[in-house]
């Protein structure tokens, strides 16, 4: 039924539209006759109702249309709201996109409309404008790539994304200008007045790389990072070339004759170009970044910062005729590191949203139109040159990418393989900028039109989608362990980067040095480097505070692990079960779709139309905090009495002689001050949940000397902590927590209550240091257990750390 | 070379370390680890305190520099052209000593074998929250029935290394600044 309701919606949309339209034709004669109606008011029949203001001059019209006023706002908006609908209407119907990708699809709702249109005799709507596009459209799109642009596998591959960008274009256009001039030069054809400067200037505008295709095809198909990044960085990049290019051959095309000076005259301006571009964009992000550290009062406009001084990037570079599309996406990169830390939570979401939204609606109108466009333009029709066009430009681009290929494999780690190759070639194909870089030819050169049509063709023959190559199911093994090894290879990545840091003085070290050094300073709003581990904590404890609050008693997260312990008793007597075909399929599903992502990779390419999502994060933290927690609180005891140990611990109270298998009503863990008090004042132990996650099996603690009294004391009251105590956790070990280590952050605050202020102190203490904890092996442990078995011992840890003290 | 000849003489065993795990000796260095960088980003790993267990060895507390050097040393990328003679011991980048390393990852109380409590641990650390518990087993349960030819209830090296021999593993344990 929702299919149904979205596919009604369109048809009216579209209906709208149409009539809209003829509505225009119509309406000039009841508007003029209403607009001079209401020229001239007559003072005497103000209170009579006049329904038709025609037949009664002079009356006052009650009812009036005057459409010419909002005519064009009014179909823009139209237009916008059509697009947006079939947009809602593919993601209802999902079925579609499965085959065909979006932009196809939009595309091909632009031609049914264009088609009406056409047939209507009415004309597009002119904002397809080189000028509406270069300056409105194209600019949301180009912000959002460079807003979330990967940054660090971005510098990483600089150097080949240049290679790609620059060599590639160069070889690809002068290679499709050269061989469809060619082709122009058989007289079967009768191509002959297209020259070669025209040829290579077409040449150069269908060979560069478009950043909003490439996305699109993209989306998914599980593509390796490495071949996003160089494609998405050689799209930026090709744009400098492409305009260099474009206005060479251009300012060649009005020349009679080529010197030999004008080549490097190309190559100088190409530096210019780039270069320029670069520097501008740093200038208007620093810029951003700068304006961004005052605006802590005014926090409704700080994202208009953010847009405005993109645009004016933006438009500054292409007042200079230098690459806007770089300049862009360097300010954004620059603003983004800078502007995310000053500015509030609630702007930078707001940023973050609109940007999205902003090149949603950018690009969807793009492909809408170039559709109507298609239909509604004059074309001519070469079959030849159409043709020739899109097999040169498979074939240069294919060749260049298979020679650019061998010749810098040699540099990189990571090497491309065939079928990367065969991604950068098709991916790196054309898109709807070319198509509109061809509306702005001149009228001056001949087969304008030619080109326009061959140009839209080419687009759209593009767009078709990779089918998905190996279809074939992994099996869950190899699931789970490629994501293991992933996991492992960024963790040691981040360590092998710390290193980095020390060893060589690569570039990046340096960039971070004076970053911290001077930028950091000048451009951010507090000064001191505030460890980001720190900050999500606090912000991840806020949370937790919030959510106590909100809800009540029982733990989400908790329960799958009382309900594991249960299950794990059953896990021998279980017969083996045979899965079904479906069974399997759920399950690469809710692995495909539930594993933790790995950091920084693939935030940015899993989906393009949504944000980056950190609730994953949220959810590792929380579940290594818990884990943390529960390893310390374990580990805490089975350190000897003979160690140094400065800091104090705060633990919790346990059932005593509680039945761990019992199911035990499960409290959240407290990790906020109000939520301790609250207990503490209701007389209930704060128990913690975590503790069920641990198969258990009784020890004790260390010091057992002076608990006989306070153990009476307890195991008479086994549930009224005493408000004066702290109370010690039992530790509970498992054989499989043997030799595992909990990395202690320093930032990380141990134990959960709050109980006694003293130990805060302590607690702050210790926060600068690193501990290594020892994995003691549990088997010592068990000598003790004879000795006490008094069970919980309830001691103070001040007592406990005055008896550390006394025994060292 | 004069460099990495100083170098080498200022690290104990440095020729040994040299020849085990062919490391460059100027990448040796480090001056401590930051801690609060470090754990920024591995505590947003879901394996991450994994990760560094994995460097320490059953039992002890510290670990010293041969031994984290051993470690990092898995994670080269694999030489293709090296010559295999017999008598060197096997490097200890190889395809073999990568998967082993992953494998221990799993096994944390190194017997040999991943067993299914081992796997569900692995699991749960590695999925989001919205996965039940039933959801979980089952997982796990076909894992092991994938890999599991002895009917031992645990998968075993060899049935996991066999399980992802189409897998790149060169590729996907690199580490490029190791080379």
């Amino acid at each position: 039924m929702r299919t149904n309701s979205g596919v009604i919606c369109m048809i009216f949309v579209l209906f709208l539209c149409c009539t809209t339209g003829k509505c225009k034709l119509e309406e000039t004669k009841p508007t003029n006759s209403v607009s001079l109606d209401t020229v001239k008011p007559h003072p005497n029949d103000i209170g009579e109702p006049q329904p038709y203001p025609e037949e009664e001059q002079g009356k006052l019209p009650v009812f009036t249309m005057n459409y010419s006023r909002i005519q064009i706002p009014f179909e823009f908006t139209l237009w916008v709201l059509l697009a947006s609908f079939s947009k809602i209407g593919f993601h209802i119907y999902q079925k579609i996109t499965i085959w065909i990708p979006e932009s196809c699809l939009l595309i091909g709702i632009g031609l049914i409309v264009g088609g009406i249109m056409y047939s209507v005799k009415e004309e597009p709507p002119a904002v397809l404008s080189s000028d509406v596009f270069f300056l409105y459209m194209l600019l949301p799109i180009v912000l959002d790539n460079g807003y979330f642009m990967p940054t660090r596998p971005f510098f990483e591959n600089v150097g080949t994304v240049l290679w790609y960008a620059v060599v590639g274009a160069l070889w690809n256009s002068i290679g499709i200008g050269l061989s469809l001039f060619a082709i122009c030069q058989f007289e079967v054809f009768d191509l002959q007045d297209i020259n070669l400067q025209e040829n290579l200037l077409f040449a150069s505008i269908i060979s560069a790389v478009d950043p909003v295709a490439v996305l699109n095809v993209f989306e998914d198909v599980g593509v390796n990072e490495q071949i996003y990044i160089v494609i998405f960085g050689e799209g930026l990049f090709s744009d400098a070339v492409t305009v260099v290019l474009y206005s060479m051959f251009a300012f060649l095309a009005n020349m009679p004759a080529i010197d030999s000076i004008d080549v490097f005259l190309g190559v100088a301006r190409f530096f210019v170009v780039g270069i320029g571009g670069v520097l501008f964009g740093l200038l208007f992000g620093f810029m951003a970044a700068f304006t961004s550290r005052f605006t802590s009062r005014v926090q409704e406009i700080e994202p208009l910062f953010v847009f405005m001084f993109s645009y004016l990037a933006y438009l500054v570079a292409e007042l200079f005729a230098i690459s806007s599309v770089m300049a862009i996406i360097i300010c954004a990169i620059t603003m983004k590191y800078y502007v995310e830390e000053n500015v509030s939570q609630r702007s930078c979401t707001t940023i973050r949203h609109v940007v999205k939204m902003l090149a949603t609606i950018s690009e969807t109108l793009i492909f809408f139109f170039l559709g109507v466009v298609t239909i509604t333009t004059v074309h001519e029709w070469n079959w030849a040159y159409i043709l020739f066009t899109l097999l040169f430009a498979f074939l240069w681009r294919g060749l260049g990418i298979l020679v650019l290929t061998q010749i810098i494999n040699p540099f990189r780690t990571i090497q491309f393989n065939l079928k990367d190759q065969f991604g950068l070639a098709y991916g790196g194909l054309r898109g709807a900028i070319c198509f509109a870089l061809v509306f702005t030819l001149g009228d001056t050169i001949n087969r304008r039109n030619l080109f326009v049509t061959a140009s839209v063709s080419f687009a759209k023959v593009f767009y078709i989608k990779i089918r998905r190559t190996n279809k074939d199911l992994n099996t869950i093994n190899v699931e789970i362990h490629t994501r293991t090894m992933e996991h492992l290879l960024c963790g040691i990545d981040d360590l092998c980067g710390q290193w980095g840091h020390y060893t060589g003085k690569t570039s990046r070290d340096s960039f971070k040095m004076f970053n911290d050094r001077f930028l950091r300073r000048i451009l951010l709003r507090d000064r001191k480097a505030e460890s980001s581990i720190v900050s999500m904590y606090k912000k991840l404890e806020l949370q937790n505070a919030i959510e106590l609050l909100d809800t009540t008693m029982g733990d989400i997260s908790a329960a799958p692990s009382l309900l594991s312990l249960q299950d794990e008793k059953k896990e021998a007597s279980r017969p083996k079960k045979k899965f079904k075909a479906t069974d399997i399929r759920k399950m690469h599903d809710i692995l495909s779709k539930n594993m933790y992502r790995i950091r920084q990779r693939t935030t940015a390419f899993t989906s393009k139309y949504s944000l980056p999502d950190d609730s994953q994060t949220r959810e590792i933290l929380i579940r290594r905090h818990a884990s943390i927690r529960r390893s310390l609180r374990a580990e805490n005891f089975r350190e000897q009495p003979a160690q140094n140990i400065s800091k104090s611990l705060r633990y919790y109270s346990l059932q005593p002689g509680g039945n761990l298998d019992s199911a035990l009503p499960l409290r959240r863990r407290s990790h906020a001050i109000p939520e301790v008090d609250r207990l503490r004042s209701s007389g209930v132990s704060p128990r913690s949940s975590s503790r069920s996650l641990i198969p258990m099996s009784k020890l004790n603690t260390i010091e057992e000397k002076r608990s006989p009294v306070e153990a009476s004391v307890a195991s008479t009251h086994p549930l009224e902590p005493s408000s004066t105590e702290d109370h010690l956790d039992e530790v509970f070990t498992g054989s499989r927590v043997r030799g595992r280590r909990a990395p202690v952050p320093a930032a990380r605050r141990r134990g959960q209550n709050r109980v006694d202020e003293d130990e805060d102190e302590n607690i702050s203490e210790s926060q600068g240091e690193e501990r290594h904890l020892p994995p003691r092996g549990w088997a010592p442990e068990n000598r003790d257990l004879g000795a006490n078995e008094a069970g919980n011992s309830l001691l103070r840890p001040s007592s406990l750390r005055s008896q550390r003290s006394w025994r060292t | 070379m004069g460099s990495s000849r100083s170098s080498l003489r200022r690290v104990p065993d440095g020729q040994q370390l040299l020849q085990e795990t062919g490391c460059e000796p100027e990448r040796w260095f480090c001056l401590g680890l930051r801690s609060e960088d470090l754990e920024a980003e591995l505590s947003e790993n879901p394996i991450g305190d994994r990760i560094v267990g994995a460097f320490f060895q059953p039992g002890q507390e510290t670990v010293d520099f041969p031994s984290f050097v051993r470690v990092l040393a898995h994670f080269r990328p694999t030489e293709k052209n090296r010559t295999r003679d017999g008598v060197q011991p096997e490097p200890a980048n190889s395809r073999n000593r990568k998967l082993k390393f992953a494998f221990q990852l799993y096994d944390q109380d190194r017997d040999g074998k991943i067993s299914r409590t081992e796997l569900l641990q692995v699991l749960r650390e590695m999925l989001g929250l919205q996965v039940t518990e039933e959801q979980l087993q089952s997982i796990a349960e076909r894992a092991i029935q994938e890999a599991d030819l002895d009917r031992d209830d645990a998968i075993c090296f060899d049935k996991f290394r066999k399980s992802l021999e189409k897998v790149d593993i060169d590729h996907k344990m690199s580490v490029r600044f190791l080379e």
